[in-house]
């Protein structure tokens, strides 16, 4: 934008010009991408939640963008030039920035951490043949719904608990316990409900060792989770099933501590019990919780590249989950682009399909999409909290440390 | 009957009504889908601020919880549509009695217990809270994991299921608009009309003039609800999904109230131009912040805060009277 | 389940409760006495949450300490507030008063997310892990210390109200206030003060709380509705109402968490709120106004 707009009207002249070249085209190609040189970066418009309650996981997801550029160079990639948007939380928000970044001309679309969002922006890139690559969103309708041009390089909520389950079998053989009995906390929101209902449906079908004895639900907004945990304890359960996020984590954790229960595991599926915020606020008392996540592979090579450049760029932040998938997104878009070697978005979106990446991050054997754009192929890791950092127990080829069982605080 | 709705207007402000239905209907044809559906947030706003302003605006009740009537609404159609498949225009003949039972219970134990002003405004919110954290534990509908509705391919146009492309929604929300604006137009002409200006103004001496008042605002409360249910209907198949926090919350209860406030409750046009304006300032500040650099999230509401404040003080009854008069648009009767 | 799990809950909820009873004392007072519909209230909380924390990690001093001085801070920018913005709107509808007080309360909240940020921040004290215990009763060490500096301030504001020549004041405005006119009392300035304490009273309020709890910017609004439920369950204008409330609504709320879903715990504050309304509009200790 080369002037400053103040007023409606000019602000509709100039876009109804743009737009009239545009509208024409109901595929939907951004008007000026058409003959583009290949050698002009690519033109990706990042949707986060930077402002309303999810804001500060949009802006860590950012971190994951602003890192991207030195890494895809050093790897070869060809350059991307980004256009944020913010969507505020807000499916409606989300929608129209996806038209906004659309018509500034963003040739692909990467974003939006949440699944309502996701959502809406799907529609949008669907309706207007551009590609959109999921960073993160684990709710399984978004690629259930027959879209050509949405691409999903994130496990779904039953691949992360299917891997949960597997994960924490190889913790136990690894660790030589079978624990009997467990007490699930989770919050009540879209994730947890999600994971609660994908736990009762899968639990039976993987022989676990330990009973579920009681579910406890709890609501998102509650800050004083003393009740909760009185419950829990109360069953008398050998390990804690917990599904929170980060505030929930930090609180549960001081209430245990306040009502002196210490199980002998704490299994987390889930944000919260591993980040930096938990393990700079608790110090000695973040010890033991282990977490089947989403994660990143310690041995690859790409890895230790982000970690530099992260560490670089943001010093003490550790890197977690929201930077690896957002990376991953622009590795995807990045790799289209030099494979398909020009910008049109059908070209790209057949080029994403085409995807085999192995020199990633994540753990497994690469990024590749099924017929649905679904990255079927991930697998999640399980952590554990040691001395101010995480280490990674499980699945067997991406671990670098045994299991701490039963866990030790302080 | 129709002409005889808008005899209270100077020609002056026909021709611009005019003008301004002729500009909406060649919208879609003139601006591009990011404006496109920036207008249809826009209109949407204008809908449920014009069914909200029966309740307060001609009944005088002020009600802060209008997001259960979305929220109600919007999920008896989207259940049925997942569930039976049956088209959202069918759903509204649930929707509808749903939500206007919801406001005739909330009426009913209002007045008959003679909870008024600020107490009946704080009844509203409690009984949206309540619908929301019901819903969120609601299973059969999603509970918080939200219900999803299943979208097909965009390019056919479905008007019976509502699916589509944007131009669509644009059209059926501006119908809507238009529809409401001459059934608050009939309402306000109506005898149950003046009964209800009566009653806003003075409900005492409307009573001892012998209005059956409880009945009268239980008619607005009705009609008000009723009129907020195709706004669900339209806000569930527009997004294609539904999570209680979202819809059920009090911020979208806050947001359904700006419009009409910022336009001028009680008047026809106020809660139309209200949304207008608030949508106008806020992509107007977006636009502007993003020119000038700042990218700090919280910043838009910030100003859109002060706006607001500016325009509480300084134009308390809305924009819209003030407009009004100063380009003769309506008469002074 | 064994009794001292429900003894235990019973008493934290005791504790929490009687510092949400502080909150809502601020708002009794002000809206008893003004007659403003505060929207803002929590959002004022916030703020002085806010500052503990700030004291806290510059200052390394206890909120507890600072109890003190930020209930001034906050005293005075509720009576400049009252005296040079909120004091146009007494005569304008009721509706006009509240958006102001929305506007108000968005200017806040975004605020404290553009200076703070959105993630929950909180107070660690050398007593935050904290807990005593007396037989198989665990109690928690903070809700102690708050529930107990809520009694105090609440028991020093009821003094003031009952014995000073400001505090009769400061009533008889309530009570009347074309009475309280004419014979001669400033009432502008009486409001001013009168939102000055219940902002001061918030502000204690919130300081305690922030042992407790995690601030983060989107808490306000939470806490306006909740102080409302509680100063209506209590009874309007009533003191003893608005610490009973608070109390009943902490008890409730925490027994009904153990009892049934802790996730639905908040839809039993709710129901109480509109059975109170529908049956009891004065609230438990309140007088019935004519």
């Amino acid at each position: 934008m080369s002037k400053k707009t103040h007023s409606a009207a000019s602000l509709v002249t100039r876009r109804t010009v743009t737009a009239g070249l545009g509208a024409g085209f109901l595929a939907g190609t951004a008007p000026f991408s058409i003959g583009r040189a290949a050698g002009a970066p690519l033109k990706v418009g990042v949707l986060l939640p930077r402002s309303g309650y999810q804001a500060g996981i949009g802006q860590d997801c950012q971190r994951g963008v602003d890192v991207a550029k030195a890494v895809l160079k050093q790897m070869g990639m060809p350059d991307l030039q980004i256009m944020n948007g913010d969507t505020e939380t807000k499916v409606d928000v989300a929608r129209t920035t996806a038209e906004k970044l659309i018509a500034d001309g963003a040739q692909l679309l990467v974003g939006a951490f949440d699944s309502g969002q996701s959502t809406a922006i799907a529609q949008v890139a669907e309706q207007k043949g551009v590609p959109f690559v999921i960073n993160i969103a684990a709710a399984p309708p978004i690629t259930e719904q027959g879209y050509k041009f949405v691409f999903r390089n994130f496990p779904t909520g039953p691949m992360i608990l299917r891997d949960a389950f597997l994960n924490q079998k190889e913790v136990f053989s690894v660790a030589g316990v079978a624990p009997k009995t467990a007490v699930m906390l989770h919050c009540n929101d879209t994730y947890g409900t999600a994971i609660l209902k994908g736990t009762e449906a899968m639990f039976p079908k993987f022989d676990m060792p330990y009973k579920i004895v009681e579910k406890i639900a709890y609501d998102p907004a509650a800050r004083d989770l003393s009740v909760e945990v009185s419950k829990a304890k109360a069953t008398g359960a050998d390990i804690l099933y917990a599904v929170s996020r980060l505030n929930d984590a930090i609180l549960l954790t001081r209430e245990m501590i306040k009502q002196r229960w210490s199980p002998q595991a704490v299994l987390s599926i889930g944000p919260g019990w591993y980040e930096d915020q938990y393990l700079k606020t608790l110090g000695k008392n973040a010890n033991g919780p282990i977490s089947f996540v989403p994660w990143y592979d310690p041995n690859k090579k790409a890895t230790k590249l982000l970690k530099d450049a992260l560490a670089k760029a943001h010093k003490g932040i550790g890197l977690n989950t929201n930077h690896v998938y957002t990376f991953e997104a622009l590795l995807v878009a990045a790799d289209a682009y030099k494979r398909a070697g020009s910008a049109d978005p059908k070209a790209l979106a057949d080029a994403i399909r085409k995807t085999n990446i192995t020199d990633n991050v994540s753990p497994g054997p690469g990024i590749m999409f099924n017929e649905k754009g679904q990255n079927d192929k991930l697998k999640c890791s399980a952590i554990q909290n040691r001395d101010g950092d995480t280490v990674t127990l499980a699945p067997k080829e991406a671990a670098n440390a045994k299991p701490v069982w039963p866990m030790k605080r302080g | 009957m129709i002409a005889r709705l808008f005899d209270d207007i100077t020609p002056r402000g026909q021709a611009l009504l005019a003008i301004v239905l002729a500009l909406a209907l060649a919208a879609p044809f003139i601006v591009n889908d990011y404006l496109l559906s920036v207008l249809i947030v826009t209109l949407y706003f204008a809908y449920t601020g014009q069914a909200w302003n029966v309740m307060m605006g001609f009944a005088g009740q002020l009600s802060l919880g209008h997001a259960i009537y979305v929220g109600l609404a919007a999920y008896a159609a989207a259940w049925l549509f997942v569930q039976f498949k049956v088209s959202p225009w069918i759903g509204l003949f649930a929707a509808i009695p749903i939500a206007a039972l919801c406001g005739a219970i909330i009426g009913f134990l209002a007045f008959r217990f003679r909870v008024s002003g600020v107490y009946f405004a704080i009844l509203t919110i409690a009984f949206a809270e309540f619908a929301r954290i019901g819903f969120d534990h609601f299973t059969a509908v999603g509970g918080s994991a939200g219900l999803f509705l299943p979208v097909s391919g965009y390019a056919k146009y479905d008007l019976w299921n509502l699916r589509g492309g944007p131009e669509m929604f644009y059209y059926v929300i501006l119908a809507m608009v238009v529809i409401a604006f001459l059934i608050c137009r009939a309402l306000l002409r109506s005898r149950i009309g003046y009964y209800l200006l009566a009653i806003r103004e003075d409900e005492q001496a409307a009573r001892a003039l012998g209005i059956d008042t409880f009945r009268c605002k239980m008619i607005a409360v009705v009609i008000s609800a009723g009129m907020t249910a195709p706004a669900g209907v339209f806000i569930a198949f527009y997004n294609n999904n539904l999570f209680p926090e979202q819809v059920f919350h009090i911020s979208q209860s806050i947001e359904i109230i700006l419009a009409p406030f910022i336009g001028g409750a009680g008047t026809l046009f106020g809660p139309i131009i209200g949304a207008a304006l608030l949508q106008w300032l806020a992509e107007s500040l977006r636009v502007v912040l993003e020119a000038v650099g700042i990218d700090m999230p919280g910043s838009k509401q910030v100003f859109f805060g002060f706006l607001l404040l500016l325009v509480v003080i300084a134009a308390p009854e809305g924009f819209w009277p003030g407009i009004a008069a100063r380009f003769k648009i309506t008469r002074r009767k | 389940m064994p009794l001292d799990i429900y003894v235990n809950v019973a008493i934290g909820g005791i504790l929490t409760g009687l510092v949400y009873g502080l909150m809502a004392l601020g708002l009794s007072v002000i809206f008893g006495v003004v007659r403003v519909v505060n929207f803002a209230h929590g959002e004022m909380m916030t703020i002085a949450m806010y500052l503990a924390i700030v004291l806290f990690a510059r200052l390394g001093l206890d909120p507890l300490l600072m109890l003190a001085p930020i209930a001034v801070v906050l005293f005075v920018a509720g009576y400049f507030l009252q005296l040079r913005v909120i004091n146009r709107f007494i005569t304008r509808p009721e509706h006009s008063q509240f958006l102001l007080l929305v506007a108000i309360a968005i200017i806040i909240v975004n605020v404290l997310l553009m200076i703070f940020g959105p993630d929950a921040q909180s107070v660690q004290t050398s007593y935050s892990f904290d807990s005593y215990q007396i037989g198989p009763i665990i109690i928690d060490a903070t809700k102690l210390y708050a529930g107990g500096a809520a009694i105090v301030v609440a028991i020093a504001l009821v003094a003031f109200f009952r014995y000073t020549t400001i505090g009769t004041a400061i009533r008889a405005c309530a009570d009347n206030y074309t009475g309280a006119q004419v014979v001669g009392l400033d009432v502008n300035r009486l409001y001013a003060l009168t939102f000055g304490l219940g902002a001061a009273c918030v502000g204690a309020a919130g300081t305690m709380l922030v042992i407790i709890i995690d601030v983060t910017p989107a808490l306000g609004p939470a806490y306006t509705l909740l102080a409302f439920v509680i100063v209506i369950t209590g009874g309007l204008g009533s003191m003893s109402g608005a610490l009973l409330g608070g109390v009943l609504i902490g008890l409730t709320e925490a027994m009904a968490g153990l009892l049934f879903s802790p996730s639905a715990k908040s839809m039993f504050a709710f129901g109480i709120l509109v059975l109170v309304l529908l049956f009891r509009p004065q609230g438990i200790v309140g007088r019935r106004t004519a």
